[in-house]
């Protein structure tokens, strides 16, 4: 078990670093980072001031060994546009933003798995079109359409919900329902596969030859072999609404990471958007070592491997 | 004779699917006695699986059906009907009264719950005891199979065994609760030659000890000499032949039976003889079947075969066949 | 004597034994019973033939302004006219017309995307698959670093590098979507390497590019075509946030994105201008799921359910 970790825990140093790689590669993708950051009428002399002012003129490796060992510390230099320290600024925003994905995923679980469930153990039912009607809406309903929509009705024509920002406990509603629909779908098919795929398995029918009670059955052998993709597809949908907060924060004006990385796009103030792109790639590799463990404590293969 | 305690009559079993109707077991008959060894040979698609799940109920039900028969069983409460039971009752049967051994010891096992959990569940479900209790049980069964410190090993994961351990544990989960009966469904097929001969060495001791009848399904002649006492052999859904082992292997009666024997490599064949394999295809059993099963790889075939299903004759003591040719004679049966 | 009147045993769908037209007849029976699948073959065929035939089922140039008629409602609300059945923008370019144009953007995007995806996918991953190794460890490192970051985050953030174009945006796509084809193609390609007939060939001698193609990529066909379904659908929702955040084609060419992002400005006061796209593109994306169900069920022999 312990090798599992330590092989875990070097891989998830390895990708970091290459995270890290990628960020810094990207903002020089098109061969002038200083042309990038600058708005277009800038001046030559303007561009070229801020080229140094920036150290885009030194040697690359020079550069990636800066921005390496700031990164290390949490120093991502200053955002061009608020002139603060740019960490400073992704810390402020972040918990906004985690709180809005862990009640998106909240509810997401408590609906989903239920659905799934009973269209696993009885599929066919009416429950279980209903699940897998659910499941197919969150595949193909457009979330921030949805989200639009949503507002115009019951925020502007009927006024339950704030149609923006964070004031009231109320804002969060929203919000987190339209980013957890995709993750709602996803859940519902995955545990009804599931399943549906181990009461197809050997062990369940000893299970039965055995005369066991068939709640005992569904529960104690069913279910936890469930629990083993269930988990994992959990951690990475949550990565995943990290990564979509940006929609929906756009459209409610919700003051979080994925608001600040699409202002920071749009005012071009790169230094503020690798922060925001590494310390959210760190959250969801936190995540996925987390979803790891979680594995570990379930699944005994691990545990004890051979 | 020793008493009865499993009588099938006229089992019927079809499976309803998209490609059609499969008629998986047409109208078997057979009975076992207390302490029995019964040895049901096959190949894949002859029903013999298919016919004992469907006595105590563990086909899947769409899209599997029993259609008609009956399974009168002697068991702890008196003579019932397995096929009219109700589900609450075929529990108590099922681990409690009869006991299964599957064919594949690496998926048949639950991966994420401990050995000595598995087996357990069984004693506390079907003899009420306290998990003290069964934990000392279950420690017991494991010396009995032959699962060396158990103590220990009540606490390993399936994982954790090599397959013929494994094949152990199930059969310690089949005889946990005393059963009157043992259902072994291909229990060897899947292990090393050696393994196997092991595995049939500990069903005859458990057999010695306990007094518990053997059910035995497999395509493996071989395997069903050593160890059985009385054979049936099925094909097309239908059984065949039944005899005592001796009786089957001296004077088979029916022609399937004759190529099964002849197909077997035997230590003592003088020359390198070629195997004799038996020509033609399993019959497809989405077709109802109208006329004797055998019929389009049989050598022996006439008239008469294709016109009607030959029913189960006697044709010596304890030993009935479904032919109308007699080989003996070398002529169509009369009557 | 003996005569051998056994019939042909029922295989799997893919089958080898089975010609081209058995297939096909096998798949349209499953497709009449599931009417879902149906439902997915027609949206997917409205979404086409709009997206092929858009010069011949508009009266008007995407692109043509007319600031006269402009935000004018959809044809049955009050103030609308027939002219312009889902209305105009705020610059009185017609909505339906922009909706018809706007689907070759996004099945241009999904389509050719969901190529470039899969076809990189394919090799890296048959590559990492069959050799294995160090081969294999270095492939899959890439694959699953790309495969561990916010996706959207990353795709956001690239496109904002490139800048606005129909081509970035293919690109884009190809690329970041690659890493799952490959995941999945080396998964099955490690299943089927330990099929029986693949080990005898193996052991007969034949060559890794002949088993390659003549055992390993027919088996491949089918997982792969379902998930790269359920891609193209995902791809238009990604074309989609991309152009709602102004970051996929230019403003200039009409594509559901933009108009989303436009609408989105004139939610309270027009909301037609974001209500129409969002529905196109969730149609098409319902109609891609549907088929992918379908052909999931269709390729996947062990699901068949049983007749009641």
């Amino acid at each position: 078990m312990q090798r599992y970790f330590l092989s875990r825990l070097i891989q998830s140093v390895l990708i970091l670093f290459g995270v890290l790689l990628l960020v810094f590669l990207l903002v020089r993708m098109t061969g002038d980072p200083a042309t990038l950051m600058m708005p277009h009428e800038a001046t030559t002399e303007e561009v070229e001031s801020f080229r140094e002012a920036m150290g885009f003129n030194r040697p690359v490796l020079v550069q990636f060994w800066d921005f390496f060992t700031g990164a290390i510390v949490g120093d991502f230099g200053m955002s061009l546009h608020y002139k603060t320290p740019a960490m400073k600024l992704v810390l402020e925003r972040l918990p906004a933003t985690v709180w809005l994905a862990s009640v998106a995923l909240l509810y997401a679980m408590l609906v989903a798995i239920p659905l799934g469930l009973i269209g696993g153990f009885k599929p066919g039912s009416l429950a279980d079109s209903f699940g897998r009607l659910v499941a197919l809406s969150g595949q193909s309903i457009p979330n921030f359409w949805l989200a639009m929509m949503l507002i115009l009705l019951f925020a502007v024509r009927l006024g339950w919900f704030p149609s923006f920002g964070r004031d009231e406990w109320k804002s969060v509603i929203m919000p987190a329902f339209v980013l957890g629909l995709p993750t709602m779908g996803r859940i519902v098919r995955l545990t009804r596969s599931s399943v549906l795929e181990i009461r197809a398995e050997d062990f369940i029918r000893t299970a039965y030859s055995k005369g066991l009670d068939p709640r005992v059955i569904y529960v104690k052998h069913v279910l936890r072999n469930v629990l083993i993709p269930l988990v994992s597809m959990i951690g990475v949908s949550f990565g995943y609404m990290l990564g979509g907060s940006i929609y929906i924060e756009a459209v409610f004006s919700w003051p979080g990471a994925g608001q600040l990385i699409q202002l920071a796009i749009g005012w071009r103030d790169f230094p503020l958007v690798q922060a925001i792109a590494v310390f959210l790639s760190v959250v969801v590799l936190a995540l996925n070592l987390l979803t790891d463990i979680a594995y570990v404590i379930i699944d005994p293969r691990i545990r004890y491997g051979d | 004779m020793g008493q009865l305690i499993l009588e099938v009559k006229d089992l019927v079993t079809k499976f309803y699917t998209l490609e059609g109707i499969v008629h998986a077991v047409n109208g078997v008959s057979f009975d076992l006695e207390e302490g029995e060894a019964l040895a049901i040979v096959g190949e894949s698609g002859s029903g013999k699986s298919v016919t004992v799940m469907s006595i105590l109920g563990l086909i899947p039900s769409p899209p599997g059906k029993v259609e008609s028969g009956h399974a009168y069983f002697a068991g702890k409460y008196g003579r019932c009907d397995l096929l009219k039971l109700t589900p609450a009752e075929l529990r108590n049967v099922r681990g409690g009264q009869i006991g299964f051994v599957f064919q594949d010891p690496i998926s048949s096992l639950n991966p994420l719950l401990t050995v000595g959990e598995q087996i357990s569940e069984s004693l506390v479900k079907h003899l009420g005891m306290s998990s003290e209790e069964a934990k000392k049980k279950t420690t017991k069964l494991l010396e009995q199979v032959g699962i060396p410190v158990p103590k220990i090993r009540y606490n390993n994961y399936p994982h954790q065994f090599s397959g013929g351990m494994r094949q152990r544990v199930m059969i310690a989960i089949a005889i946990a609760c005393n059963p009157a009966i043992i259902i072994a469904d291909e229990p060897t097929t899947a292990l090393d030659v050696t393994i196997q001969a092991q595995i049939v060495d500990l069903f005859q001791r458990l057999r010695n000890v306990i007094g518990v009848a053997v059910i035995w399904i497999t395509h493996n002649l071989s395997v069903v000499a050593g160890f059985a006492e009385r054979v049936l052999v099925m094909y097309g859904g239908r059984v065949v032949e039944i005899a005592r082992v001796d009786d089957l292997f001296a004077r088979p009666q029916h022609p399937y039976t004759i190529g099964l024997i002849g197909a077997m490599p035997r230590l003592d064949a003088r020359e390198s003889k070629r195997l004799v394999s038996i020509e033609g295809t399993p019959p497809d059993m989405l077709i109802p079947i109208i006329h004797c099963p055998f019929a389009p790889r049989c050598s022996y075939a006439f008239e008469r075969c294709w016109q009607e299903i030959p029913p189960l004759i006697t044709v010596g003591e304890q030993h009935r066949t479904s032919c109308f040719y007699d080989l003996d004679k070398r002529r169509p049966r009369d009557g | 004597m003996a005569t051998n009147r056994a019939a042909q045993t029922n295989d799997s769908f893919l089958d080898i034994e089975r010609t081209f037209w058995d297939r096909l007849v096998y798949a349209s029976q499953f497709l009449l019973r599931d009417r879902s699948g149906i439902i997915g073959l027609i949206l997917f065929l409205v979404v086409a033939i709009a997206a092929i035939f858009s010069p011949q089922l508009t009266p008007y140039d995407p692109l043509s302004q007319d600031l006269r008629n402009s935000k004018l409602p959809p044809a049955w609300f009050e103030g609308g006219s027939w002219d312009h059945p889902f209305g105009t923008d705020s610059l009185g370019r017609d909505l339906f017309c922009r909706i018809i144009y706007g689907a070759r953007v996004s099945l241009a995007i999904s389509f050719f995307g969901v190529l470039m995806a899969g076809g990189i996918g394919l090799i890296i991953g048959t590559f990492a698959g069959y050799f294995g190794g160090r081969v294999d460890a270095v492939i899959m490192g890439a694959v699953n670093l790309i495969l561990s970051l916010p996706y959207l985050l990353f795709v956001v953030f690239i496109a904002a590098i490139l800048g606005r174009s129909l081509l970035n945006v293919i690109l884009i796509f190809g690329i970041t979507d690659a890493p799952l084809f490959a995941r999945i193609t080396r998964g099955e390609v490690l299943r089927i390497r330990e099929l029986g007939y693949v080990e005898s060939a193996i052991c007969a001698g034949a060559r890794w590019d002949r088993i390659i193609f003549d055992h390993i990529l027919p088996n491949l066909i089918g997982p792969l075509i379902t998930v790269a379904t359920f891609e193209v659908s995902a791809m238009i929702f990604y074309e989609a946030g991309l152009g709602f955040l102004g970051l996929s084609v230019p403003p200039t060419v009409p594509s559901w994105g933009n108009m989303l992002s436009v609408g989105r400005l004139y939610l309270v006061n027009a909301p037609w201008l974001a209500t129409f796209p969002g529905l196109a593109i969730m149609f098409t994306s319902l109609g891609m799921n549907l088929l992918g169900d379908w052909l999931r069920d269709v390729l996947d022999p062990r699901l068949r359910r049983a007749r009641k």
